[in-house]
This record gives structure tokens, C-alpha cells and sequence, in this order.
């Protein structure tokens, strides 16, 4: 028999709902059908909160709250949408658009890009902040896969990925502020990097054209981040256990 | 601090420190690991002390190169990228050979205030280095520092390692000309 998943009531732009004890505020709403925008959050993966879009207003806290690491809590009452939100979230991606090389016309994810979409949903139609037109150096050294640092926007999903999920720990970020950059290994070519597994799980991850494949050209690349929740279920035994129980 | 390190370095060099029989024995065949690995063995190897280990190294060596990082990242068994992570999050640590000098002058707050960043143009300007660089000459490392916690000396001047307080740009350059012996 199922066991019983114990429930707290909380309230969500208005709407009453059961939330699973334990899930965030993001989880929550998006089982109901709440769209609340984010990045670097993956199902799956541990959340870390770092690019505050998903951030969100919690009654009787006047800080506002990322939604990807936040615990629901009984009778909470969250807003996912007011003008303020919807500033602050314009902000950040223009933040990102004018902090590295995102020129859509001409990235191998044009048309299956996240940041691309959700700067389309939360209304950005163009950039207060001066271009920074970066010049950083493409990474192609490795036989199946590119890194363009133009268009990364340091969300760490693939270095989560690549650590919780794989096991190798190829990524991290080094430096910090400004400078800060994904390395491989100790900031060695890819290619040459003793730890990768060549698995592919980091860029299936990567919500823009930073991690791509090999020979894709303009808006052939096609990211698969779905797929991290279903290892993840595998390597809890979901599947297989439940049928054990039967 | 890093002097005694060095010269317990060169002492490394005769027979009185021997490679922990367990630990692979670097090929380099360098000594100076084994003062990292006396470190590492008293710590017991944790993962939480890679600063610590980081900082030890970089006396032992004078900065961190990638054979000395992927030393570490091996003894403590952490992947290359998180140690060059750390590390390189860190204005102490260093990746290039410093040269013979080196000068820090703390930028933080009081001691910008007072004028830190006068101090950093004139060096610069005086001994031809960059800051964060070592003069061509190889004589001089130029580096800024944010707050080195002794504010109520600022602006604070720290020359091979000596502290010097309420500093000012003429007073910095005749510092250098002492130890140095003079600008070219
Ligand atoms: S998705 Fe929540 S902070 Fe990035
Ligand atoms: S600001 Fe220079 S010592 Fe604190």
C-alpha cells in the first residue's frame, strides 16, 4: 500500500493547495499549473538559488524568496506575480543578456534556448545595460562537444550535474565576480581532460548554447534536461523497487 | 612566513625528511612535496583543510603551479576543478612565479580612503609593472590586497612579508629603493 505522503495547506496567488511536505514553493507550483520562471534550477539536481528569477514574495517576509529553494511551509501565502516581480526579473535577464555574447540569430540553440524563452515570457524586449561583448574563447577541443563561454551564464547546472548525478566533478567555476568562468579539470582543454566521461549529461543540461554538440549548426541544437529527473528516479530504484513490492 | 618555509625547503633537500612509504612519490622527484605531505599527514588528509593545504604549498613553493594543485587535489582526493576553483577564488593564492620582491598594497576600504590607490600608480608607474604582474627584470611583484585586517594602520604597504603602516607613495617608493636598491 502507498504510504501516505503527509500535505500542508499553503496559498498561491490566490488559490488554495496541498503541498507535499518537504517540496519547494517551485515544486508546489508547478504541479498546479503555476508557471514560475527560472534557470538554474533543475528537477533533479540540488537547488542553489543563484540566479534569483524564480524569486518570489512570501506574506510577511519582506524579502522576497527564491522559489527553487524554498521550503513550503504551512499556510504560507506566496505571489508569484506583481510589478515588482516582474521588474526585478526583467533586470536579471537583462543582466545576463548584456554580461555575455547572446545573439540568437546566431547560436546553435536559437529557437530551443531557455534563457531565450523566458526572457520572451517575462516581456524583455531589450537591454538598459551596456553590452559588455565579451571576448572568451570557445573551447572545441573535446571530439563530441563545444563549450562556448560567450553564452554561458553560470547557472552550474552542468557542474551539478556532472557532480551529483555522473560522479567526475569535470566542471566548476573558478575566479570569481566578473572573472568568473567554468573551468574543466585544473582550466585545461576539455579534450584533454582525464575526467570526463564523455557522458553528455552536462550539456544535456545547459539551458543555452554554452554546451552543445559537436557540428551543430544555427538553432540545430537541441537540449535534453528532462532527462535528468528520470536518472535520478532510476538510480533511487523507483522503478524497479515499486516493482519488487508488488 | 614564507622564508621559513623556503629555507625548511632547502633543509628538505638532505635526507631528514623521507616520502611517506604509503604516498606515491612524486616524479619529479622534488623534496619539497614531502613538506606538503608532513602537512597532509597532520591533518589526516581532511578535505575540509584544502585551504589550509593550498596556503602550505604556496610557502613551500612560492606559488602554485598545476603539478602542485593536482599534488593536492590527488593526497586529499578532490577533483582538479574544485581545487582550481578554490584556489584560484582566492587573491592570496598565486599562479605564476613571483619575483625576487614582492609588494602588496591593501586596497580596502580605509586604506583606499587614504589614498591606496596613489601608492599602487606610483610603484607602477616607478618599477614598470602591472599590478597582479612581475616587473620584466623579474625583480618586483605588484599586488593589492582587499583589507589585510589592520585598518588602523592604513594605508598599509606589505614588502617581503613586513607590514608597513600609514604609508604614502613617496614613502612606499623609498621603502622599494631600500630593499631593492634603487629604481633602474
Ligand atoms: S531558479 Fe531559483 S534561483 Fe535560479
Ligand atoms: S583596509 Fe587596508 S587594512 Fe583594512
Amino acid at each position: 500500500m502507498a504510504e501516505r505522503v503527509p500535505t500542508v495547506p499553503i496559498t498561491i496567488d490566490g488559490v488554495e493547495m496541498e503541498a507535499t511536505a518537504g517540496e519547494t514553493v517551485l515544486q508546489c507550483a508547478r504541479r498546479h499549473g503555476v508557471d514560475i520562471p527560472s534557470l538554474c534550477f533543475l528537477e533533479g539536481l540540488s537547488p542553489v538559488g543563484g540566479c534569483r528569477l524564480c524569486v518570489v514574495e512570501v506574506a510577511e517576509d519582506l524579502r522576497l524568496r527564491p522559489a527553487c529553494a524554498t521550503t513550503v511551509t504551512s499556510d504560507m501565502e506566496v505571489t508569484t506575480q506583481s510589478s515588482r516581480l516582474r521588474s526585478y526579473r526583467r533586470s536579471i535577464l537583462e543582466l545576463l543578456f548584456a554580461e555575455g555574447n547572446h545573439v540568437c540569430a546566431v547560436c546553435v540553440s536559437n529557437g530551443a534556448c531557455e534563457l531565450q524563452d523566458v526572457a520572451v515570457r517575462c516581456g524583455m524586449d531589450h537591454v538598459r545595460y551596456e553590452l559588455q561583448a565579451p571576448r572568451r574563447r570557445v573551447d572545441a577541443s573535446h571530439p563530441r562537444y563545444v563549450f562556448d563561454p560567450n553564452r554561458c551564464i553560470l547557472c552550474t547546472r552542468c557542474v551539478r550535474v556532472c557532480d551529483e548525478i555522473e560522479g567526475a566533478h569535470v566542471w566548476d567555476v573558478a575566479h570569481r565576480g566578473h572573472g568568473a568562468e567554468l573551468v574543466t579539470d585544473l582550466h585545461r582543454p576539455w579534450g584533454e581532460s582525464t575526467s570526463c566521461t564523455w557522458c553528455g549529461k552536462c550539456v544535456a543540461s545547459c539551458p543555452t548554447g554554452a554546451l552543445s554538440h559537436q557540428g551543430s549548426s544555427v538553432g540545430e541544437m537541441r537540449h535534453t534536461p528532462d532527462m535528468i529527473a528520470w536518472l535520478v528516479a532510476a538510480r533511487r530504484r523507483e522503478w524497479t523497487e515499486r516493482e519488487a513490492r508488488r | 612566513m614564507s622564508d621559513t618555509a623556503l629555507e625548511a625547503g632547502a633543509s628538505a633537500s638532505g635526507s631528514r625528511h623521507t616520502v611517506d612509504p604509503g604516498r606515491p612519490e612524486h616524479p619529479s622527484g622534488d623534496d619539497r612535496f614531502a613538506l606538503v605531505d608532513t602537512h597532509l599527514r597532520r591533518v589526516h588528509d581532511a578535505q575540509d583543510q584544502l585551504i589550509e593545504t593550498l596556503h602550505v604549498a604556496q610557502d613551500v613553493f612560492g606559488f602554485l603551479s598545476d603539478d602542485v594543485l593536482l599534488y593536492v587535489a590527488r593526497a586529499l582526493r578532490l577533483p582538479p576543478s574544485m581545487v582550481y576553483g578554490v584556489a584560484t577564488f582566492y587573491h592570496l593564492f598565486t599562479f605564476e612565479p613571483p619575483g625576487e620582491h614582492t609588494c602588496t598594497v591593501c586596497t580596502g576600504t580605509a586604506c583606499f580612503v587614504k589614498g591606496a590607490d596613489d601608492i599602487v600608480a606610483d610603484v607602477a608607474t616607478a618599477h614598470g609593472v602591472h599590478v597582479g604582474d612581475t616587473s620584466a627584470d623579474g625583480r618586483l611583484t605588484l599586488r593589492t590586497a582587499r583589507c589585510l585586517g589592520s585598518c588602523g594602520l592604513a594605508p598599509v604597504v606589505v614588502l617581503d612579508g613586513v607590514v608597513h603602516g600609514h604609508q604614502s607613495p613617496s614613502g612606499a617608493l623609498a621603502l622599494l629603493d631600500g630593499e631593492l636598491g634603487g629604481v633602474r
